[in-house]
């Protein structure tokens, strides 16, 4: 017998004749309900990424301290992606005999490749304009700043090193306007070409050179690889996330949120695939048992349903990943103002993923029991009430758990959420089936003290212990995966909403002096601002680990660490720990001997230059050692534009040292004269103005938030849909008993109410598990993987089981209202 | 009077026909089908597989429409109700016994016996069913499930079931089709037995000639219709 061209037969006949129906649909639903949530997040993901790329005014920079060569540039086209080119260092420039410190940007042609330059307006037209093109050749535009420290005029010439430019435009604000405490000063662009004739260009200048590039996703990705290989240890390659940790933060906590729920549709299509397979076995237990009687053997059945289930996963999976891309496409098109940047051509990966999660899940679910089929006895043709398989042993899910568990590693992308998802599914199912089993045994008192509906209600969840069970449990487990997303939905929108209020920090100043705290004090009453905290610092090379030198080279490998090792670190002291720093690792000061000077690091930097908890370090500090002991690790939340400190230390050892002083404070836009009083009162004092960074990380997250709800919003309707999907796997039963009810003489309300009582028991089942699970999971996820303030919120439990009630109740009623009008000699025929 | 009122029919059919389209076919299964059964009758409808027995038998119940025709059950005309009404009627005076037994895998022997009852919402229902459980000799049986039960017990609980609402008219498609001889003459002589016990009237689907001569008068079906 050739088995493989019997499976094909099998399968077109089963197809045919509608049998596949349910698990098809299963499969399908659950594919393209992945496939769309996978491909949208791709393409979301791309164009938030490019959008926030606006602020490096490029995809990715290649920064150097000398000129970058030709290679850079040459491969960069090569790979398709765009080019243009910086170079920045600061200089005097003056205006008769005025002079003031700037940072000159010398652009050349196609720059900004991302973002635009905004330039004021003019009396005729007050509107900003876009750039359309870089400063002509002998022409400079200056920043707001400049403009009044040197009183100048549009056509005004000034003097920039050996020439002279005429001011020709007034620059608001530009892309690369970046963010730290090394550049602060007035801003001004200028042509590249006229860079030799300023003669600035000299031997031991402060010069960064920059090349930008842009382009689609994946060829910048390879171009960042290969540059990599190329850096010499002045260079380095920057992109978004290399410099803006506040953006990083924002991001990567959507991207998890998106890659959560497309785990969700995962665990919803298994509950609906596991549902589906207990169908199609106990469908075709007569097929097996007249196939063994008319002569095959065990190993040929077996043969021919892998071949059987390997083509139906194919066919199914496709057919998902095409609806998904189809679904996503329609999607886009209705969300088209959702980012400012076209929504780019998602990858092909989400449909990879689709193919392979639904194969697995089909397999993972659907052999054990398959292969089951094979041991049906041939007598079953006389008999049958004989070979009833166990549907539900737990061995039968062993496979589907196994496999739904490396799925949620690998789509978790992230080893420590995919365990935390696993641990808790699988102590989810071990307590609901064990609360289950508990909870339907005790309901059998109940049943003969109940009446009418309710009876056959309890009736069909007893004799179905296990399978009851397992139902309750799989829908549980769904409807739990979407109360998760909910509650950290939530706790997501707020979080962001309250680190970045609308009067969120949007200036900082450095190098305050300790004498110019009182008269800032005394400025801000003025001005009716509350007053900031302040926040002290001191400045130190990192110079021994544990009595060992650190030797900046040690590491040439990583360009990241390098540099911080060849700065100076900004050391502080705190007695309190702020609101947006939490303990990772260690403890506070409140519990630690404070004779001994103790440091506290930011994790994320402790990593990068290799130091951990009890590590000695030593820093020097204007030309005296400081050493002390990492008695703690903190998680910082960088997305709050408050003042933080990699490093720091107890109050009184540092005191002695030579500091300075930060703060970051909110001042409405419309405030310009303040911040110029500002600047005149007190002129060394740097003003650090991050005012349109706040607003475009404000824009953005707006964004991602709408993403996110949207995904949302399509995941829970995807889990309703895989729910009338699993309810209606057990509509054989179903329709036999509506047969038999019929016939008896029940009325359809009659027959109705039965149903409705059993699916609200089951519901609310689910319901209980799922508002259960979901609490704890959301906590965990909340305050271990997204780093959220997690609120208790008591209304999970009456949500959860309201909706497991209605949702069951809904999806079970729909799902056999065709079995209330078949007329009842059909079925009892068909089954007799 | 009393003649006239006994010798009216409890059951009637007029030119009843039943078509199915099969692909593009158009196949007959029931033409033209008069008959009438009165009360206290017991009728076999005998016939060859296929010759359309038990189509007759669903029409007669409501459980099918026919094509065209008409049955009328207690002097109402059933496919004038709609689907409920039918059913209200059937649970008022009819019983049912199936070759396949047809019990609710998720009720136990007496749940099942109690059913009818329940739909109806008859008080006493746990008290008669255990007596019918009792007179068909499952006494020690009450709260078994339907897969602990033999064929021949499953049988026992289906009658019973028939007789609980205590049925003007009983219809029994093959009742020993799934049962060994010995278990299919002591289900056949039950269902004579209560049948006689509760005055029933009876009809009887089999291909059993022998089943056939116990009933007062046979009717044959071939080839969907009747052949007196």
């Amino acid at each position: 017998m050739n088995f493989f061209k019997l499976s094909f037969l099998m399968l077109r006949r089963d197809w045919r004749a509608g049998e596949l129906n349910v698990l098809v649909l299963a499969l399908v639903i659950a594919v393209s309900g992945m496939t769309t949530v996978g491909f949208f997040a791709d393409r979301v993901e791309m164009a938030l990424s490019r959008e926030s790329n606006q602020l490096l005014g490029a995809d990715l920079l290649v920064i150097s301290s000398h000129p970058l060569g030709a290679h850079y540039t040459e491969q960069a086209r090569q790979f398709g992606l765009a080019v243009s080119a910086v170079t920045k260092f600061p200089s005097m420039i003056s205006n008769g005999e005025a002079n003031q410190l700037v940072d000159i940007r010398a652009v050349a042609d196609g720059y900004p490749l991302r973002g635009n330059v905004y330039l004021a307006g003019t009396r005729a037209s007050p509107e900003y304009r876009i750039a359309s093109k870089i400063p002509e050749s002998g022409t400079i535009w200056v920043d707001e700043k400049l403009m009044i420290r040197l009183s100048l005029r549009k056509g005004d010439m000034i003097d920039i090193g050996a020439t002279q430019l005429k001011v020709d435009e007034l620059v608001m604000r530009e892309p690369d306007h970046s963010v730290g405490f090394m550049n602060m000063g007035p801003r001004v662009l200028i042509n590249a070409a006229d860079l030799p004739a300023t003669g600035l260009i000299q031997q031991g200048s402060r010069i960064t050179y920059r090349i930008l590039v842009a382009g689609e996703a994946r060829e910048i990705e390879s171009y960042r690889h290969w540059a990599e290989t190329q850096l010499t240890a002045a260079e380095r390659i920057e992109g978004i996330r290399d410099a803006r940790p506040e953006i990083k933060a924002a991001l990567e906590r959507a991207e998890k949120f998106l890659s959560l729920a497309a785990l969700a549709s995962v665990v919803l299509a298994a509950a609906a695939i596991a549902l589906a397979v207990r169908r199609f076995t106990l469908r075709h237990l007569d097929g097996c048992a007249i196939m063994r009687s008319l002569g095959a053997s065990q190993g040929g059945l077996s043969l021919m349903y892998l071949y059987y289930f390997i083509s139906l996963g194919v066919i199914a999976s496709i057919i998902g990943c095409v609806l998904g891309f189809g679904t996503q496409e329609v999607l886009s098109i209705w969300l088209a103002d959702l980012t400012e940047t076209p929504l780019p051509w998602p990858s092909i990966f989400p449909a990879i993923h689709g193919l392979l999660v639904g194969m697995v899940l089909l397999l993972g679910f659907a052999l054990p029991p398959i292969l089951n089929l094979r041991s049906v006895p041939a007598l079953r043709v006389l008999r049958r009430d004989l070979g009833m398989p166990n549907t539900h042993s737990l061995s039968g899910y062993l496979l589907g758990l196994a496999a739904l568990s490396s799925l949620f590693i690998w789509k978790a992308e992230n080893l420590q959420l995919g365990l935390y998802l696993v641990g808790g599914f699988i102590a989810a199912i071990v307590i609901f089936g064990t609360l289950g089993w508990l909870l339907v045994k005790s309901l059998s008192g109940l049943r003969h003290q109940a009446g009418g509906a309710w009876r056959y209600g309890l009736a069909n969840i007893q004799r179905r212990t296990i399978s009851s069970i397992v139902q309750a449990v799989a829908l549980g487990l769904g409807l739990m995966a979407v109360l998760v997303l909910t509650l950290i939905q939530d706790d997501l929108m707020e979080d962001w909403q309250t680190k970045l209020p609308h009067d969120a920090p949007n200036h900082f100043l450095v190098s305050i002096q300790q004498d110019q705290l009182q008269p800032l004090e005394a400025f801000f009453s003025r001005y009716d601002i509350d007053q900031p905290s302040v926040y002290p610092m001191v400045r130190g090379r990192l110079t021994q680990i544990n009595g060992k030198d650190v030797v900046a080279e040690d590491y040439s490998y990583d360009a990241h660490a390098e540099r911080h090792i060849r700065r100076e670190f900004n050391l502080s002291w705190t007695a309190e720990l702020s609101e947006d720093n939490q303990i990772v690792q260690g403890t506070w000061w409140d519990n630690v001997d404070s004779e001994q000077a103790a440091f506290s690091f930011e994790e994320g930097i402790a990593r990068t230059i290799g130091v951990k908890l009890g590590d000695e370090l030593t820093y020097d500090i204007a030309g005296r050692p400081f050493t002390a002991k990492i008695t703690n690790l903190r998680h910082v939340d960088w997305d709050t534009f408050s003042v933080n400190f990699f490093v720091l230390t107890q109050p009184g050892f540092l005191e002695d040292y030579p500091a300075s002083y930060v703060t970051s404070f909110y001042v409405p836009p419309i405030e310009t004269d303040m911040m110029h009083e500002l600047v005149r009162e007190f002129p060394n004092i740097l003003v650090v103005d991050v005012a349109v960074v706040v607003i475009q990380v404000q824009h953005m997250i707006d964004q991602v938030s709408k993403a996110i709800e949207f995904v949302f919003l399509f995941t829970l309707l995807a889990g309703f849909v895989v729910l009338y999907a699993a309810i209606a796997s057990t509509q054989d039963e179903r329709i036999y008993e509506a047969a038999i009810f019929r016939t008896l003489g029940a009325r359809r309300d009659q027959l109705t109410r039965a149903w409705a009582a059993e699916f609200v028991i089951l519901g609310g089942l689910a319901g209980l598990f799922a508002s259960a699970g979901a609490t704890v999971m959301g906590y965990a996820i909340g305050r271990y993987v997204l780093h959220l303030d997690y609120t208790f919120n008591p209304w999970i439990w009456l949500t959860g089981i309201l909706a497991g009630v209605i949702g069951i109740l809904l999806a079970g009623m729909m799902g056999t209202r065709a079995t209330l009008s078949s007329p009842p000699l059909l079925t009892l025929r068909k089954i007799g | 009077m009393v003649n006239k009122i006994v010798s009216e029919p409890i059951l009637r059919t007029t030119a009843l026909t039943k078509q199915v389209f099969t692909g593009e076919k158009q196949l007959t299964i029931l033409q033209d089908i008069d008959l009438h059964v009165n009360a206290g009758e017991a009728v076999a409808v005998i016939g060859a597989s296929g010759s359309g027995k038990s189509t007759l038998l669903g029409l007669l119940a409501g459980l099918d429409i026919p094509t065209s025709g008409k049955v009328h059950l207690d002097s109402v005309d059933i496919f004038t109700l709609d689907e409920d009404e039918r059913a209200a009627l059937r649970s008022k005076i009819l019983g049912f016994v199936f070759q396949s037994f047809q019990l609710l895998p998720a009720l136990t022997a007496i749940e099942n016996v109690m059913l009818p009852l329940e739909l109806s919402a008859v008080s006493n229902a746990e008290q008669t069913s255990q007596r019918l459980l009792e007179r068909v000799g499952l006494a020690s049986r009450l709260h078994h499930y339907p897969k602990q039960l033999s064929g021949g017990e499953q049988q026992r609980v289906a009658i019973a079931r028939a007789f609980v609402t205590e049925p003007k008219l009983l219809l029994a498609d093959e009742p020993t089709g799934n049962l060994d001889s010995a278990t299919g003459i002591q289900i056949i002589e039950l269902m004579f037995e209560l049948n006689r016990e509760h005055g029933t009237t009876l009809v009887l689907v089999t291909h059993d000639e022998a089943l056939s001569r116990r009933c007062s008068r046979q009717i044959r079906l071939a080839d969907g219709k009747l052949v007196q």
